[in-house]
């Protein structure tokens, strides 16, 4: 579980995030959602810790992140997984050295021992085939699924996704989507997946946080979104035609 | 400036603490000497060879009293090249090649995330990143400046016999004398602080880029740009500091 409390970050005179608080359960996909520009990523960053919020403290499972020693926060770093927006993959290494990398630097075990993990990754994202493929040799996709095998390697106890969906088709944004609800609920991790695709958010949308001008200005899960009565997070859901239309036949 | 000064000693503090295993950094430096080193050896051969003939040519051309012996040419091309040429005009090559690429390699992993994603790892990125390719230039650019030095005096010999401007006993007989082994030493020092100082400005102003690929091209560029004034400032003060009497 994460819980963040009171998360303030202003850019000079700019507030983008202003005294956010929540909490993030284990073993479903939490999700961020809001329009561009309302400090999703920025609150994912804080979350992370690559960027320091001004005010505010993050728990990871009771243990506060802000507050601890550069030991604390490397040993609770260790146990995180990120899959960025553009994958963050290593250019100059091949899938299979990207997937390993962390174990190579962060852990001692044997060549035979990492391999075996990789492989094992690598197939829970159906990528079986790919070892010695170059990300430039690789679809947006299956980079997205390298990224996941990554950031699951180590087998983390939270796992964060910047906008996994960005740049994907809608099969392949499903795709990643229930790969991310799986993984959650079959290694019981703590999961924070940003996205503004109301796909996500009526596929996986189990526990649902809306940021609204740096506020978190609702929480609550897929099936009361549509009746929130919040008229921001109206105006987001039923930006579009399709969604106006499914309000009106409801 | 005195703020950009004040974050180059911090990222430099950075990239001391938390760092990874000896094995993790023995291969990163293994493979940055290659790409510092191997990659490196042929165009500052190209270059100390044309110099040194340069060299040679231009103080025969200002050798106008017969008084003078031919062998004071090969002298003077020797210590040219072993006290300025080889340490620092290949120190600026060395900016203007590696330094860039290190700018422009570890600017691209800022804009593409995989900066970020190290940090997330809990990996020290500036440690990781940084630390193999100073170690790898401090290792490989002495070595460099002694092959400028060797092509160089090779290219002056070539330059000087095959166009009669001096005999070959003549310039071996001036590289030999009056020779002072500490210009070699002054040499080596001068090339551990340029090597230092390139490696270190070059991965500083990648590390820090911000925005995307135009800004990559800007940190490139201003990699460069600090690392020779930064090269030719550390020349004029150990000069001062080494040399003078």
């Amino acid at each position: 579980m994460i819980k963040i409390d009171n998360i303030t970050k202003s850019f000079g005179e700019k507030v983008v995030l202003n005294g956010v608080s929540g909490v993030f359960e284990k073993g479903k996909p939490n999700l961020l959602i809001g329009a561009s520009g309302t400090g999703k990523s920025v609150l994912l960053k804080c979350i992370v810790g690559l960027v320091m919020p001004d005010k505010g403290e993050v728990f990871y499972d009771e243990r506060p992140f802000y507050a601890s020693d550069r030991d604390v926060k490397t040993d609770i770093r260790r146990e995180m997984g990120m899959l960025f927006q553009g994958g963050a993959l290593f250019d100059s290494k091949t899938v299979e050295q990207n997937v390993m990398f962390p174990l190579d630097v962060l852990t001692n075990m044997s060549l035979e021992e990492k391999m075996d993990r990789v492989n094992i990754c690598l197939k829970r994202v159906s990528l079986e085939n790919s070892n010695k493929k170059m990300p430039s040799e690789i679809s947006g996709g299956m980079k997205k699924r390298v990224g996941i095998a990554r950031a699951i390697v180590n087998n983390p106890n939270y796992l964060f996704c910047d906008e996994p969906n960005s740049g994907l088709d809608p099969q392949t944004s499903v795709l990643i989507d229930e790969l991310i609800q799986d993984i959650s609920e079959e290694f019981d991790i703590t999961t924070i997946v940003v996205t503004h695709d109301m796909n996500s958010v009526m596929g996986i949308g189990e526990k649902i946080m809306f940021i609204y001008k740096g506020q978190n200005l609702w929480v609550g899960t897929k099936n009361d979104i549509t009746h929130s009565g919040v008229q921001e997070l109206d105006d987001f859901i039923f930006a579009n035609k399709v969604m106006r239309s499914l309000r009106q036949q409801q | 400036m005195i703020t950009e000064i004040g974050k180059y000693f911090m990222f430099l503090g950075t990239m001391l603490v938390r760092r990874e295993s000896f094995k993790t950094y023995y291969k990163l430096v293994l493979e940055e000497c290659v790409s510092v080193g191997i990659g490196s050896v042929f165009l500052v051969a190209l270059v100390s060879t044309f110099m040194g003939a340069v060299t040679t040519v231009q103080t025969a051309f200002n050798m106008v009293s017969d008084f003078i012996p031919d062998y004071v040419i090969s002298q003077v091309v020797r210590e040219m090249i072993v006290l300025e040429l080889a340490p620092t005009i290949i120190a600026v090559i060395f900016a203007g090649k590696v330094g860039s690429a290190m700018a422009s390699g570890l600017g691209t992993m800022r804009i593409t995330e995989q900066i970020d994603a190290l940090e997330v790892m809990g990996i020290n990125s500036i440690s990781y990143l940084v630390l193999p390719k100073i170690i790898a230039s401090l290792m490989m650019y002495p070595l460099l400046v002694v092959v400028a030095g060797v092509c160089g005096m090779v290219g002056g010999y070539l330059a000087g016999t095959l166009t009669g401007i001096i005999s070959p006993n003549d310039y071996v007989l001036g590289l030999r004398s009056s020779y002072n082994e500490f210009t070699v030493i002054f040499a080596l020092i001068k090339s551990v602080v340029f090597a230092f100082l390139v490696s270190s400005i070059s991965s500083y102003k990648g590390y820090n880029t911000q925005g995307g690929a135009l800004e990559v091209g800007v940190s490139s560029t201003q990699a460069v740009t600090s690392s020779v004034i930064a090269v030719l400032v550390a020349d004029y003060l150990l000069a001062q500091l080494l040399l003078s009497k």
